[in-house]
């Protein structure tokens, strides 16, 4: 069976997270998502931070973002990059050297044949490539351009750099999370609103087909990841412009149920998180807890009592939970009706049965990294049934197909792109 | 530079009936409202639960006044209904089958009797989209269970990895998780839309809270990965170990900078102190790696960070091609003239809130118009137009469905 967006040809020049997101839930769904890569110059983060990273160097640092197989850069470390493999199934991959005009042309000869282009660089290399808007739409008058910048595509942020983490900054996010008591500087890693934008991009992108199926006409579509940020933060927000409030963290509570949190089990590092917001809730957690007696206590009698005195709380809920194991704590309390789950880790995820139920892993052999099992799709739908295809695209794994039989350039044409270091599979000596 | 935009708004003639509570199905149905969807939100006649969640307006817990339902709910209209009643179960095919997308957020165990299977729906619109939002999934060994904001990303997101090593996980920020399952619901009732229309084929999304995060392209998906190539899981750590990457303290805040290996030149540059990338201890990626040289390199960091103001720190290192972002809270965020300028605000005035400033857009589409926004519909401020104008109920089964406490 078809899937929704077959027939859907993609141009990406996308790098990090957010664009990748964006294109993944379109080739996830269908369409032909083809990305334009250079082997001439490294987009950070994307393929690796370094094309040619010292050996030693991802043993040395055991940072997620150098988590190659086996912590060994390899051979061919751009097909190797988690970073990358994470988004990149589905999608084909094409090389091209847009800075030089031969490179350009191609470009052109590209975009000629398709339907949407997505991209979230800094707009001063979206200039810089001649890729803006205005030049696109002479070779492809009714093309659809989803732009991602980090703050918007004028005004004095226009070439400003963020990735999510900075992005989630700028748009509240990061003082209104993590340990009331800890500095700052405790959590610097979080980067939903790459996620966010990318969800964002791939709804714009679909939302502009149909409007180009009903007026003939396509459109740019501007999203910036900051902006796009701030509406998940509405209640933040409305409390600032209704009453003047500035919201901080909370940590693992809120402030409309207590208690929640995370609740150590016993075993090392492994926890239970848990949330009351009604006062049945309330009630099937004393029950769980075999602590009757708790719902007579005035200290916890109304969520702003338990509020209050959510630190006493807390105590007597670790006292509980410690003596169970995760799972076991969490069971007991989805029982009694109250919201809970273990605290999950990576291997975790990995045995969970919904997942297992879903079928939502995928096995994939992939030529550079080796057999894995890689996170599946977002989300299902009944009548469209779908799975990953393809593994994580290697660089320039599609460069015969687009340049035989997409642009149907001919022999000679394409010896000459590939002696000039257009056409390749490998990033250029010169690259760090 | 760019065409006028067309009278169309990208979702013109695209009705959705929406059945969900709470946040994920509210801000999903919201960005189909604001993109120009007739969104019908039934509520049932005590009032979606979003409405007596915090913030309120001026602290009065009144059910129009909740700033978070404001915010989920607006250009959407209101319709009193209890789905649960007989006649309940009449409107509501009704009313679905004049619509292109149904969105609802029952918990699986409770859809299926109320009639919202997808097969009785689609029977009279094979073309019909219905939109599931649910916890874990309509089928499954989890499928009954509840989650919440922290459960969702304990289980989904990479909590376990989130906080300090001998501290408990931390969950992330407000409600986020929530407002992302909503945006990714859009995303897939987009997908789903564009098929039907496409192909006149329907279809059924399931959107898990659990799976959207364990499918979400932040670390989570990333940390898989690394999982799956390294056998290793990813722990909770104390900061970056990066120098001069992370959230430093300034002058009145914080600013976060992203150095990594290919920005520490151009943070000693910001610094005026480039020659600190002379120093051994600096100088190459592996000394660079050493687990004491991030503080190292704060001694000559800080000093420096702490004479300005977050904002012109990032103005800096903006400058200084460091990607870099500014701790804001709701007052810097608002009270910044550029996102200002860019018009991410909009003014609107609510019958019973009074003037309000909300959050404007998501994205901004621009070849296609935006409509004024419209604030949040009071509680069953549409059910007479709705049921008599659009399914013809005659008034007097509407005052009938009144006594009855049914509308």
């Amino acid at each position: 069976m078809a899937l929704p967006l077959e027939g859907i040809r993609v141009l990406d020049l996308t790098i990090v997270w957010a664009g990748p997101h964006a294109t993944m839930l379109l080739a996830d769904w269908g369409a032909e998502v083809i990305r334009i890569e250079s082997t001439q110059v490294m987009q950070p983060n994307t393929r690796g931070r370094l094309a040619h990273p010292p050996p030693d160097l991802p043993r040395l640092r055991k940072d997620w973002g150098f988590a190659y197989p086996d912590w060994e850069p390899g051979e061919n470390s751009w097909n190797r990059y988690p970073i990358f493999q994470s988004h990149a199934r589905n999608k084909k991959s094409m090389t091209v050297d847009m800075l030089r005009p031969e490179g350009r042309d191609v470009a052109y000869d590209l975009f000629r044949t398709a339907d949407i282009f997505i991209e979230n660089n800094v707009p001063s290399t979206i200039e810089k490539l001649g890729l803006t808007y205005e030049e696109l739409r002479k070779v492809r008058p009714d093309l659809i351009a989803v732009r991602m910048p980090a703050y918007g595509l004028d005004g004095p942020y226009k070439h400003y750099r963020s990735f999510g983490v900075q992005v989630e900054s700028t748009a509240g996010h990061t003082l209104v999370r993590g340990y009331p008591d800890e500095d700052y500087s405790t959590i610097d890693q979080t980067y939903l609103g790459d996620g966010a934008a990318g969800a964002s991009g791939a709804f714009a992108a679909v939302m502009a087909l149909r409007h180009r199926m009903r007026t003939g006409k396509g459109q740019m579509v501007e999203c910036s990841l900051g902006e796009n940020f701030v509406p998940y933060l509405g209640e933040s927000i409305m409390d600032w412009t209704m009453n003047g409030r500035v919201h901080s963290t909370l940590g693992n509570r809120r402030p409309d149920g207590a208690p929640q949190g995370a609740y150590p089990c016993a075993g090392d590092d492994n926890w239970v998180a848990l949330s009351v917001t009604s006062d049945r809730e309330w009630a099937g957690l004393c029950e769980a807890m075999g602590a009757p007696e708790l719902r007579r206590d005035p200290r916890f009698s109304s969520v702003l009592a338990r509020f209050k005195h959510h630190d006493a709380l807390d105590e007597r809920i670790a006292e509980w939970s410690s003596g169970l194991s995760a799972s076991e704590a969490a069971a007991a309390l989805q029982t009694h009706g109250v919201p809970a789950g273990p605290v999950l880790r990576d291997s975790e995820m990995y045995a969970d049965p919904q997942l297992a139920h879903d079928g939502f892993f995928k096995r994939f052999e992939h030529a550079d990294a080796g057999t894995h099992d890689y996170p599946g799709l977002m989300w299902m739908m009944d009548r469209t049934p779908n799975d990953l295809r393809t593994p994580p695209v290697r660089l320039g794994e599609h460069n015969d197909y687009v340049y035989g039989e997409l642009l149907a350039y001919p022999a000679e044409r394409r010896a000459a792109l590939e002696r000039d270091g257009h056409i390749g599979t490998r990033y250029a000596a010169h690259i760090p | 530079m760019l065409d006028p935009p067309t009278a169309e708004t990208p979702l013109s003639g695209v009705t959705v009936l929406d059945l969900s509570q709470g946040i994920a199905g509210g801000y999903c149905t919201k960005l189909l409202a604001d993109h120009g969807a007739d969104v019908i939100k039934i509520e049932p006649p005590c009032g979606d639960a979003q409405r007596a969640a915090p913030p309120f307006h001026r602290d009065d817990a009144h059910p129009e006044k909740s700033g978070s339902f404001l915010h989920l709910n607006t250009n959407k209209r209101s319709v009193t209904l209890d789905v649960a009643s007989r006649a309940g179960r009449k409107i509501v095919p009704a009313l679905a089958e004049q619509a292109a997308v149904v969105v609802e957020s029952f918990a699986p165990a409770e859809s299926e009797p109320l009639g919202l299977s997808y097969a009785s729906l689609s029977e009279r619109r094979p073309d019909l989209v219905i939109v599931s939002i649910t916890g874990f999934g309509r089928s499954g060994p989890y499928r009954d269970l509840k989650t919440s904001e922290i459960v969702t990303y304990a289980m989904g997101g990479p909590m376990h990895a989130t906080g300090l090593p001998d501290r408990e996980p931390m969950k992330l920020g407000e409600n986020v998780l929530q407002y992302h399952a909503g945006a990714c619901a859009a995303s897939a009732a987009m997908i789903a839309l564009w098929k039907a229309e496409m192909t006149g084929e329907g279809d059924h999304v399931e959107l898990s809270q659990f799976r959207a995060q364990a499918a979400n392209q932040d670390r989570r998906t990333t940390m898989l990965v690394g999982y799956q190539y390294t056998g290793e899981d990813n722990l909770r750590k104390i900061g970056s170990s990066v120098p001069g990457t992370g959230v430093r303290i300034c002058g009145d805040g914080y600013v976060h900078f992203m150095a990594g290996e290919g920005k520490i030149a151009d943070v000693a540059r910001m610094m005026g102190q480039p020659e600190l990338l002379d120093d051994p201890r600096f100088a190459t990626a592996t000394a660079r790696a050493r687990p004491t040289a991030s503080d190292e390199f704060d001694e000559h960091l800080l000093p420096f960070t702490l004479q300005y103001s977050k904002r012109e720190l990032f103005q800096l290192a903006q400058a200084n091609l460091i990607p870099s972002g500014p701790l804001y809270d709701s007052s810097d965020l608002v009270g910044d003239p550029v996102f200002e300028q860019r018009g991410m605000w909009e003014k609107v005035t609510h019958p019973a809130a009074g003037p309000l400033t909300q959050v404007g857009r998501p994205f901004i589409m621009h070849g296609s118009p935006r409509r004024p926004m419209r604030p949040a519909p009071l509680l069953g401020e549409h059910t007479a137009e709705v049921l008599c104008g659009r399914l013809g109920l005659a008034s007097e089964e509407l005052a009938a469905l009144r006594r009855e406490g049914v509308v």
